[in-house]
């Protein structure tokens, strides 16, 4: 790639951004809301302080490891839109394993690690899931998924007010908390815990390596590009998108698992916290290439933690975060498009 | 007394001037300063063999590709291009290689496509409109048939009159005679000499000589992205051929089998798809023999081959491949026993746009660890693009290659030793050069043992280069016929369904 070439496209990021804020500027304005304050007021709540720029590494952690999941269902041309069901899957086994091991005498390390791989193989059952119906059952992943992520919802709700439920009464507090020997133990004065670091370094890495220099990965992105060509070619593509599925799925499992032993320590309704949508969208946004989720991720978790300010300190909706967000994807996408119109015709033959 | 000058007031001239037209792909200069005068009236040969520029030099002129330098004037009025809906406001039309249409949807949707107008289609007008333009120029539609049930010279037609119905004074045909019947073809040519009759212009692109001789008012020759010539009737082969190769060249001699075990043995078998039914197959074919299938496009070739390759089933009957029974197996199944298949539909079936020549490379070779070694491949892809004569770097995205590249490409993909090779019309669209290079390659895998189908709408190929024939004809097939036996007029009259009950 030309440095011209390099320096439009981030020129254009940048634009994107700026339109970006300065329609939600316009959005903060229009409910008569001090812009510049609301924006303050997500800065202060997220990055401002030690204690609060350690809950946004916490929402960070998860959210990267969804979405290096992403990443190669996206390569195989597959929306897995299920993405958000196998993580509350991958919360449900970790939760499971934990219940029934935690009077067990056996050594909390253990009994974590063990919970933690349950996460892994629940969030791969219920991608595989998705899988098998698009594979064998023609059925389109993005309505299976959202089947998947219903079924996944009903199965949460009904183990937090039926068999898991507090003595007493269910409540969407979720379930009894988890004694704290069974919670992933975090640094000293902070929020963070090295173990989850230890997980996002290590899936980040591995799937950017695989996607970009594998049989795995090349055959994936042929998949992605031409199915049916890929087929032609040899490529045995049922048994790779399955395997796409899977990876994703065991990222998005880990990701429950984190969120009960490392965020909640306990099963509550929305333990998904849209992490998958999310992670979907920060996909989208930087279009294959796995680095770059990190600091898009980072940013979003900002977004998310600080928000959380804005119906404390100025009496405004949460869900301004999301708007936030939303537009930052599509004017960034918007942006995209005008890009690839403008020096596109030349390229694309 | 009418003055010979004077010219229906709703027929508008069009006269055509490109000036230094430059357009580069990555490392291909595939236009480089090309200067066309193209006057109303006329049929303009554009001649050249594949990827000489000339596909996209009229991408260029109907707005599909933008150039890099260079001007394009209408009647001397300079003209910016940049869309093909612009160019038909422009009244510039073009035909595509392959037909662009949506084969889901009917023919009267396909007509009224791109036409300017709100959300009402007044579909009954435009069915009128349909309705006139066919009676005008012989052509027989139902509105309500689906495009896909169309052969591709039926849809071609379609496609010229939707650009005439949207105002094309300028018709651009890119290729148009491949893959069509010579009755279509016949119909075809009729149509354009009709069209510049009334002061149309029409562009027609072509790399076969005997086309462009008979039909065009005048020739521009291209070679490498450069015009290298120009010629006007009475034109001389020796000539055209000469600009276009920038040498002479022969054909090869015809290669024949003696071989005698069997490769591949059909045993009754029986197959179908939505469409059609192909009954009671029995064949056997040697080792290094070449058995071409003629017939009308859609009568059966592909739903064979595809059954032959293992990505049709078979409804009953068995298929064995040096021996081992085939029946149920998967296609990569096939593949492991050396049967491949080579599909007519290159960048849709055939490869994979966006990846490069050494991402297609890689992706079927043996997996040797889970991780590429880059560098390891360089060697493999240097000696495939030599050895085949492909037009293109090792990093090309295969979208950029023309299409006679690309089908090199494809055989050079193929693993060896093949038992069976499978080619859906490996030479559409390609140049006599390429045509020769590439068969020339398939009769040295054939003298190495491998057996070869292949399908084809060139009666004239298919007696080349065939051992036996095969003549489909909605979904029944002859029996197989001793090429030098046969006389193109008897292939003729077969592919027409003339004496089949006898011949099956």
């Amino acid at each position: 790639m030309k440095i011209n070439t390099i320096l439009l496209n981030i020129g254009f990021r940048i634009l994107a951004i700026v339109a970006a804020f300065l329609f939600t500027v316009l959005i903060i304005a229009a409910i008569q809301a001090q812009p510049f304050e609301a924006y303050k007021n997500i800065l202060l709540g997220s990055i401002g302080n030690p204690q609060k720029f350690g809950e946004v590494v916490r929402a960070w952690l998860p959210l990267i490891i969804v979405t290096s999941g992403l990443m190669v269902t996206y390569t195989a041309g597959l929306w897995n839109i299920g993405v958000e069901g196998q993580i509350t899957m991958g919360a449900i086994f970790t939760t499971a394993v934990l219940r029934l091991l935690q009077d067990q005498s056996i050594a909390p390390g253990l009994i974590l690690v063990l919970a933690i791989i349950a996460g892994a193989v629940g969030g791969i059952l219920w991608a595989s899931i998705a899988g098998l119906l698009k594979i064998y059952g023609g059925i389109n992943e993005i309505f299976a998924g959202l089947g998947l992520n219903f079924v996944a919802d009903a199965i949460i709700l009904w183990l937090i007010f039926g068999p898991w439920k507090r003595p007493g009464v269910g409540s969407m507090s979720g379930t009894i908390p988890f004694k704290d020997t069974l919670r992933l133990p975090t640094l000293p004065g902070s929020p963070i815990s090295i173990w989850p670091v230890l997980i996002a370094a290590f899936l980040v890495i591995t799937i950017y390596i695989v996607l970009r220099g594998s049989y795995f990965g090349l055959r994936l992105k042929a998949i992605g590009k031409n199915i049916r060509a890929a087929y032609l070619k040899g490529v045995p593509t049922a048994k790779y998108m399955l395997g796409a599925f899977m990876l994703c799925g065991l990222c998005a499992g880990l990701a429950g698992a984190i969120q009960v032993t490392g965020v909640h320590f306990r099963l509550v309704p929305s333990i998904a916290s849209g992490y998958g949508f999310l992670g979907i969208l920060v996909a989208m946004l930087v279009n294959y290439q796995v680095l770059w989720a990190l600091p898009v991720a980072f940013v979003f978790s900002t977004l998310n933690t600080g928000s959380i300010q804005l119906p404390i300190v100025m009496k405004l909706d949460a869900s301004l975060s999301g708007v936030l967000q939303s537009s930052l994807v599509l004017f960034v996408l918007l942006f995209e498009g005008v890009r690839k119109k403008i020096m596109g015709k030349a390229g694309d033959g | 007394m009418p003055s010979p000058i004077k010219i229906n007031q709703h027929v508008a001239i069009m006269n055509i001037q490109l000036i230094a037209i430059d357009k580069s792909f990555g490392n291909v200069h595939a236009n480089d300063h090309i200067n066309m005068v193209i006057p109303s009236g006329t049929i303009q040969g554009i001649l050249g063999e594949n990827g000489a520029g000339k596909t996209t030099l009229m991408k260029i002129l109907s707005g599909f590709y933008q150039p890099d330098s260079g001007r394009i004037l209408l009647d001397g009025q300079p003209v910016t291009i940049h869309s093909p809906s612009d160019a038909i406001q422009n009244g510039i039309g073009m035909l595509n290689q392959d037909p662009l249409d949506f084969p889901p949807l009917r023919v009267l949707d396909n007509f009224v496509l791109g036409q300017k107008g709100g959300i009402n289609l007044k579909a009954g007008k435009a069915r009128k409109s349909l309705e006139e333009i066919q009676n005008k120029f012989g052509f027989h539609f139902n509105p309500d048939n689906y495009v896909e049930n169309l052969t591709v010279g039926e849809r071609q037609q379609l496609e010229i009159l939707r650009l005439l119905y949207l105002g094309a004074q300028v018709l651009i045909l890119d290729e148009p005679t491949t893959g069509i019947s010579a009755e279509q073809k016949e119909k075809i040519f009729k149509t354009l000499v009709k069209l510049i009759k009334e002061g149309k212009t029409v562009i027609f692109v072509s790399h076969k000589l005997e086309e462009v001789e008979g039909l065009c008012s005048q020739v521009v020759v291209l070679r490498q992205g450069k015009v290298v010539g120009e010629a006007k009737p009475p034109y001389k082969t020796k000539d055209l051929v000469r600009m276009m190769f920038g040498k002479e060249i022969k054909l090869a001699e015809r290669y024949s089998c003696k071989n005698e075990t069997p490769r591949i043995v059909l045993k009754d078998l029986c197959m179908e798809d939505s469409r059609l039914q192909i009954k009671d197959i029995n064949l056997q074919v040697c080792r290094g023999e070449i058995i071409g299938l003629a017939g009308m496009e859609g009568s059966g070739q592909q739903l064979f081959l595809r059954s032959l390759a293992g990505l049709v089933v078979p409804v009953s009957g068995e298929i064995s491949v040096d021996g081992k029974l085939m029946n149920r197996k998967s296609y990569h199944n096939f593949q492991k026993a050396g049967v491949y298949y080579v599909p007519a539909a290159r960048l849709e079936e055939g490869l994979i746009s966006g990846f490069s020549l050494t991402e297609h490379v890689v992706l079927v070779e043996d997996q040797r660890g889970f991780f590429i070694k880059t560098g390891a491949h360089r060697l493999a892809v240097q000696n495939k693009i030599k050895n085949f004569n492909i037009q293109g770097k090792p990093e090309s995205q295969v979208e950029q290659l023309s299409g006679g590249n690309q089908q090199r490409l494809s055989l050079a993909l193929l693993r060896s030793p093949q038992s069976v090779l499978l080619l859906e019309h490996p030479m559409r669209g390609l140049d006599m050069e390429s045509v020769i290079d590439i068969w020339n390659k398939l009769q040295d895998y054939c003298r190495q043992g491998s057996s070869l189908f292949f399908a084809s709408s060139d009666l004239e190929e298919v007696m080349r280069y065939s051992d036996r024939i095969l003549v489909f004809f909605g979904g029944k097939v002859s029996k197989a016929l001793v090429a030098e036996k046969m006389s193109v007029d008897q292939l003729g009259q077969m592919i027409g369904g003339k004496g089949f009950e006898r011949g099956a």
